[in-house]
């Protein structure tokens, strides 16, 4: 009994001060992280998808259209075969840059798995930095 | 031959022998001469373009309302073609463009953005400087008429900073400049002084390389770099020279070679001693864009604005362009001509339907686009000069951020102003920049930029920034051509095929530079016209 209110007070704190978080993220921009060199500094797939991929391929992965288009990543079955997104972040393709310079095997694994699990894709069989070396050649 | 004798030979000035070579031989050995001697040699640009030989009313279709297709379209119609460009945007100039007060951009993703700067106070979002070696875009200006001031590169008394040294100051351009030569020059004479040198430098040399050291390092009577008048006349005082009975100047304290060295700041001074950053550099007055106004206004009614190109196709008899109305995408059209001048970004001519050998082709998908950003932001006063002095040139700075380019022209008055808050080109930062919502970006720009100058906070109106590869119109800033792709595909992407020829930056050894779009247009016309006139 008294260990439940005990948790219902400290919910209601944690509640509290997530709210006041949210409340001032709106006056100041959320933290951001920023690369130092030319080198990306991102570790996780999500900050990798967010800071790098989406300024193409947009927050939603749907891509854009203008005098030319940026293709959706969302719902893609060319994600299906790994392989192909590892290749394509290292070696670019057409106008999309080669990223193989300014990422590390483990960022490329990071974010085409988490590319190749959100967005309305699917596929669980996850790639690895060893992967990537290979794509490298 | 006694060594009298030879350098006798090698002293005949140079000026000296080129006006005995005119007046001997004319100009054009003159001109070779010239060449030989290295001089004139700086641009590829030969003068206005001449095509002669009759075209016959032979048709061009032109595809890109840029630089490039301008000058394509403006000198083959001045050769007797008969000419209609294709442009996708609703004004002409393409990369070469301003945002003003009252103009609005939307970019890829759907956002819009109002420009509130006040009148007169612009960004160039794309291309800002002119070389003076860029010398066909500065012939075009001239016949044009688009009026040029000076693009202040290096203003000594901007800043070099680095979040990680000098607990954070700004340190001016003028001071690390100067320390780090002072420095480098006490070392050298310490060295040579002591005979180290033995090998690599003659005795006789050994004294010339102490006085230049000297003189050029601001060195003192015993070689040495300290804080002194000498010293002061090259990296400042902390008392200026005064008048009346305050005039004595006091020198200031010079920064040691191993801070310097640590901080790294040293790597910004290339900015200034690089071929396509030296003096002089220009603008045009009020915009970049009035170079590509110009040749609008020149070119009149042969654009066809809002055309969206859709698919390229060809054949003996020649070139068939089927494009949409971006106003009314139901609104399909053809246009047929004999041949073809294509300016489309590779980022975008990649995506469409296009008939061309596969050479041609492959060499079209091999050029990646660059990431570039561009912030504008305006201040209720112009701070960085009633503050701190700082009239035009740049800041650089490791924040992500990178630069801080001040205006090079309304200098002195007590107005408004608009800097630009960050240029980014190239690495992680470009791309970071570009993947936030353009509010975002302003705001950044803000935060970062009052490290440097604190009035940021109180002084900042409002902002706007350009993300390259959500420029619809261009997907990217600029081809950025690995030396190996270049080494397979760079002649092939600038063959004639058939009926069609590419021109752009993408298409020159000048990548991202107007330069490059207007010598890569002349060079392909040229060649398109003597087969025009052979068949």
């Amino acid at each position: 009994m008294r260990g439940s209110a005990f948790s219902l007070v400290f919910a209601i704190a944690a509640l509290l001060a997530r709210l006041s978080a949210a409340l001032a993220a709106q006056d100041a921009p959320t933290p951001r992280i920023f690369s130092t060199g030319y080198s990306f500094v991102e570790t996780s797939g999500e900050e990798l998808f967010a800071n790098i991929c989406q300024g193409c391929h947009m927050s939603d992965a749907m891509g854009a259209t203008g005098a030319g288009s940026y293709p959706s990543l969302a719902s893609n079955s060319y994600l299906q075969l790994s392989g192909y997104p590892v290749y394509v972040v290292v070696h670019g393709r057409r106008a999309m840059p080669p990223f193989g310079d300014m990422l590390s095997d483990d960022q490329i694994a990071a974010v085409v798995n988490y590319l190749r699990t959100h967005f309305g894709n699917n596929f669980r069989d996850a790639v690895t930095a060893s992967d990537v070396k290979d794509a490298r050649r | 031959m006694g060594e009298q004798r030879r350098e006798q030979e090698h002293g005949v000035r140079r000026r000296d022998l080129l006006s005995l070579i005119g007046a001997m031989a004319g100009s054009s050995a003159m001109y070779h001469a010239m060449t030989s001697l290295g001089f004139a040699a700086e641009s590829r640009y030969e003068g206005p373009i001449k095509l002669e030989g009759d075209p016959r009313e032979a048709s061009v279709l032109i595809l890109g309302a840029g630089l490039a297709g301008m000058t394509a379209a403006l000198e083959l119609r001045n050769a007797g073609y008969s000419v209609k460009v294709l442009e996708y945007n609703s004004r002409p100039g393409g990369r070469n463009w301003t945002l003003r007060g009252g103009d609005s951009f939307t970019e890829l993703g759907g956002i819009a953005q109002a420009c509130g700067f006040e009148e007169g106070l612009y960004i160039n979002p794309g291309p800002w400087r002119i070389p003076y070696h860029h010398r066909a875009l500065l012939d075009y200006c001239k016949r044009l008429d688009v009026a040029l001031e000076p693009f202040i590169q290096l203003n000594h008394n901007a800043y070099l900073h680095s979040a990680r040294a000098f607990s954070g100051r700004p340190q001016r351009i003028r001071a690390v400049q100067a320390d780090f030569r002072g420095q480098i020059s006490e070392l050298l004479a310490k060295v040579t002084k002591q005979g180290k040198l033995e090998e690599a430098v003659t005795r006789e040399d050994q004294e010339i390389l102490l006085q230049a050291l000297r003189s050029w390092g601001a060195l003192d009577r015993d070689y040495k770099y300290n804080a002194n008048l000498i010293s002061a006349e090259s990296r400042g005082y902390t008392q200026a020279p005064g008048g009346g009975l305050s005039a004595a100047p006091s020198p200031s304290d010079p920064v040691a070679l191993s801070d310097i060295l640590k901080s790294r700041l040293w790597r910004y001074l290339q900015n200034f001693a690089n071929y396509n950053f030296q003096t002089t550099m220009f603008q045009p007055v009020g915009g970049m864009d009035m170079i590509g106004k110009a040749f609008a206004r020149e070119l009149g009614e042969v654009i066809i604005y809002n055309a969206k190109v859709t698919g390229i196709s060809q054949n003996d008899g020649g070139v068939t362009v089927s494009f949409v109305d971006t106003t009314n995408s139901t609104r399909r059209f053809t246009a047929s001509a004999d041949w073809c001048v294509c300016t489309i970004p590779l980022s975008i001519l990649s995506q469409l339907p296009l008939q061309v050998s596969a050479a041609m082709k492959a060499a079209i998908d091999a050029v990646p686009y660059a990431g570039s950003v561009k912030i504008g932001l305006q201040f209720k006063r112009r701070f960085w000069e009633e503050d701190e002095a700082i009239y035009g040139g740049i800041t650089y700075t490791d924040l992500p951020i990178r630069q801080i380019a001040y205006p090079n022209t309304g200098f002195n008055r007590s107005s408004r102003g608009v800097l630009l808050g960050s240029y980014l080109f190239d690495g992680a930062n470009a791309y970071e920049f570009t993947a936030m919502p353009p509010a975002e970006r302003v705001a950044r720009a803000v935060e970062f930029g009052a490290a440097i100058h604190p009035q940021y906070k109180s002084e900042f109106e409002c902002g706007i920034a350009v993300a390259w590869h959500r420029v619809p119109f261009a997907l990217g800033c600029s081809g950025d051509w690995s030396e190996d792709a270049r080494a397979q595909h760079y002649r092939n992407l600038c063959q004639i095929d058939g009926r069609i020829v590419l021109a752009g930056e993408h298409a020159s050894a000048l990548p991202a530079w107007q330069e490059g779009a207007i010598l890569s247009a002349l060079d392909a016309i040229s060649r398109l016209h003597a087969r025009a006139v052979r068949t």
